[in-house]
């Protein structure tokens, strides 16, 4: 049933727009001013405060044996961390979309489960376990192993607050793909692996792309899980989050704000990658 | 050896003839055993070692019940406040063209990828008295660094993504058709919005706000450095964990773990439910 004289569509979308010209408009300042309040203002802050010392005190703060230290051990975490759960997020997405098997909604939830977890309990986890007086502490003492406190343990808090991000982003993209490609392949006499890399790889390359920026991005800056396994001890244990929190806690704003923009800087590569590749992704 | 036809009553169970299933699956579970259901259990196991009435004195303690309302208030009233301002960024950033449109919407994920000690030790720097901001606010007697309020402003601003991001694609896909129809039937843009619109909103702005609320009941980093951490006022239960650590207490940091994790899952449960219904009643 059509109601009695129906406005033409024109008309209808002219009188709309002509009503809400003024809404629109306050609807998009209060929206832009809580942006810039909210995130423009804090991460230009960053910046000024970083170069407050002039680019002298900017490059010789990052030039110290600390901070190249701290920037080292952050690239040697996430070049661990990113491809394990890179790898895991491939075969749970994989399993997780191309089959049917009991308990599958449940592995979907305890997937996402270390998203619901504190950062702090992230670590926490591993120091019950690991620590001096936790679960196989004094084995561990024995044989002469550190894990708290040390490289392991960063990498294994890390991880686990990185869990989720890969698994979680492609499965949906390769439930989307369904299985009718890679079938047709099977039956034509591919392999497991040939059909990975040549017909299922392809498709998925945005999404698995976009959830390896993710977890990257996370693994780098994580502070809290980090925080509660590392010690902090100068040079050696103190990923750049944790430098950036020394130096603050000394009052050396200056230095902790210059450690502060690298981080800063990688988020915002973050952010147009991730605004790329959302496009991308979401045009396949 | 397994025969043909087990084996074809296998795939016809796991709906598919792709290979790997046992490999991918295993890969998972393994993973997934090693790094997260451990660990966490290990945490129960930890908190086992106090009997059930050193348990209750550890969380019924008048500081860590403290710490806790703080954490799950806070978290619950700053998720609550981007449930407006969230709707209203989704809205401007698909409803109207904007000069700078792209870059406010690459900019909603600045939380996610900026690491929180820098968004703490910013929003420290621009709220402290002698801050940018702080500096406005305190001649008219408003103090937000070092105070409950600073800890409520860190929240929101590592919860706004959640709800944007949810609440985004579902404007995207209502298109223009339900609501013009509302408006050719007579109902002014207020009256679409709220009885026409909003209602189908709902469901993802309860997931937007779960997902902001479970991110930011644990959240440590951005909100150490503007706590000013006093005990019964500014200490979360997070802070309150690492010093149970630090004192080597580790049956009582897990004991306030436990508890943590508990809460958060019921709630967590509890809003999944809710908007469940939502989601269903809806549907009919």
């Amino acid at each position: 049933m059509r109601p009695a004289l129906p406005l033409p569509r024109q008309a209808v979308r002219r009188r709309a727009k002509g009503q809400s010209a003024w809404v629109r408009l306050t609807l998009i300042g209060l929206a832009l001013a809580f942006a810039a309040l909210l995130l423009v203002l804090p991460l230009v802050t960053v910046f000024i405060e970083a170069f407050r010392g002039g680019l002298g005190k900017y490059i010789s703060s990052l030039s110290e044996r600390d901070a190249l230290r701290a920037i080292g051990l952050t690239l040697t975490v996430i070049s661990i961390v990113v491809p394990l759960n890179t790898l895991f997020g491939i075969a749970a997405a994989w399993a997780i979309a191309k089959y049917k098997f009991p308990g599958r909604s449940l592995l979907i939830s305890l997937i996402e489960l270390p998203l619901a977890v504190s950062p702090v309990i992230s670590g926490l986890v591993f120091v019950l376990l690991f620590g001096r007086q936790g679960f196989l502490g004094p084995w561990l003492a024995d044989h002469d192993l550190k894990i708290i406190f040390a490289l392991p343990g960063i990498v294994l808090a890390t991880a686990f607050v990185t869990f989720s991000y890969v698994a979680r982003e492609l499965t949906p993209v390769m439930q989307a793909q369904g299985q009718e490609e890679e079938e047709a392949a099977l039956t034509l006499g591919a392999n497991g692996l040939q059909i990975f890399w040549r017909v299922t790889l392809p498709g998925i390359k945005w999404g698995l792309l976009y959830g390896i920026i993710m977890c990257n991005a996370r693994a780098m800056g994580e502070f809290g899980a980090v925080a509660v396994v590392s010690g902090h001890i100068r040079g050696l244990t103190t990923t750049v989050p944790l430098y950036v929190e020394m130096l603050y806690n000394e009052y050396n704003t200056v230095a902790a704000f210059a450690s502060s923009s690298l981080l800063a800087l990688l988020a915002l590569v973050t952010l147009v990658l991730k605004s790329v590749l959302g496009r991308k992704k979401g045009a396949l | 050896m397994v025969t043909a036809p087990t084996r074809t009553r296998k795939i016809a169970a796991r709906g598919s003839i792709l290979p790997g299933f046992g490999l991918s699956l295993g890969f998972s579970l393994l993973y997934l055993s090693l790094l997260v259901l451990i660990p966490l259990g290990a945490l129960v196991l930890k908190s086992a070692h106090l009997s059930p009435g050193e348990f209750w004195a550890v969380v019924s303690s008048p500081r860590v019940v403290a710490s806790l309302q703080l954490s799950f208030g806070a978290a619950a009233i700053a998720s609550l406040i981007n449930v407006p301002f969230g709707l209203l960024l989704a809205w401007v950033l698909v409803r109207y063209d904007f000069p700078g449109k792209r870059l406010v919407d690459a900019l909603i994920d600045l939380p996610f990828a900026l690491p929180t000690a820098v968004a703490g030790i910013t929003l420290t720097t621009l709220l402290a008295k002698n801050g940018w901001i702080g500096s406005l606010l305190e001649p008219i007697g408003i103090k937000v660094a070092y105070t409950q309020l600073g800890v409520g402003v860190a929240l929101v601003f590592i919860g706004i993504p959640f709800v944007v991001r949810t609440v985004q694609p579902v404007l995207e896909e209502l298109g223009h058709e339900v609501e013009e129809a509302a408006l050719t039937l007579g109902a002014s843009g207020w009256q679409t919005f709220q009885r026409v619109v909003f209602p189908l909103l709902i469901p993802a702005l309860i997931t937007g706000f779960s997902l902001a609320f479970a991110r930011t009941i644990g959240e440590y980093g951005s909100v150490v450095f503007i706590s000013g951490n006093l005990p019964f006022k500014t200490e979360i239960a997070p802070l309150l964990i690492v010093t149970k650590l630090q004192q080597f207490d580790y049956a009582g940091a897990a004991a306030i773990g436990v508890t943590m994790l508990a809460i958060s899952l019921v709630l967590l449960l509890a809003i999944n439910l809710v908007q469940a219904r939502v989601a269903r009643r809806l549907g009919e």
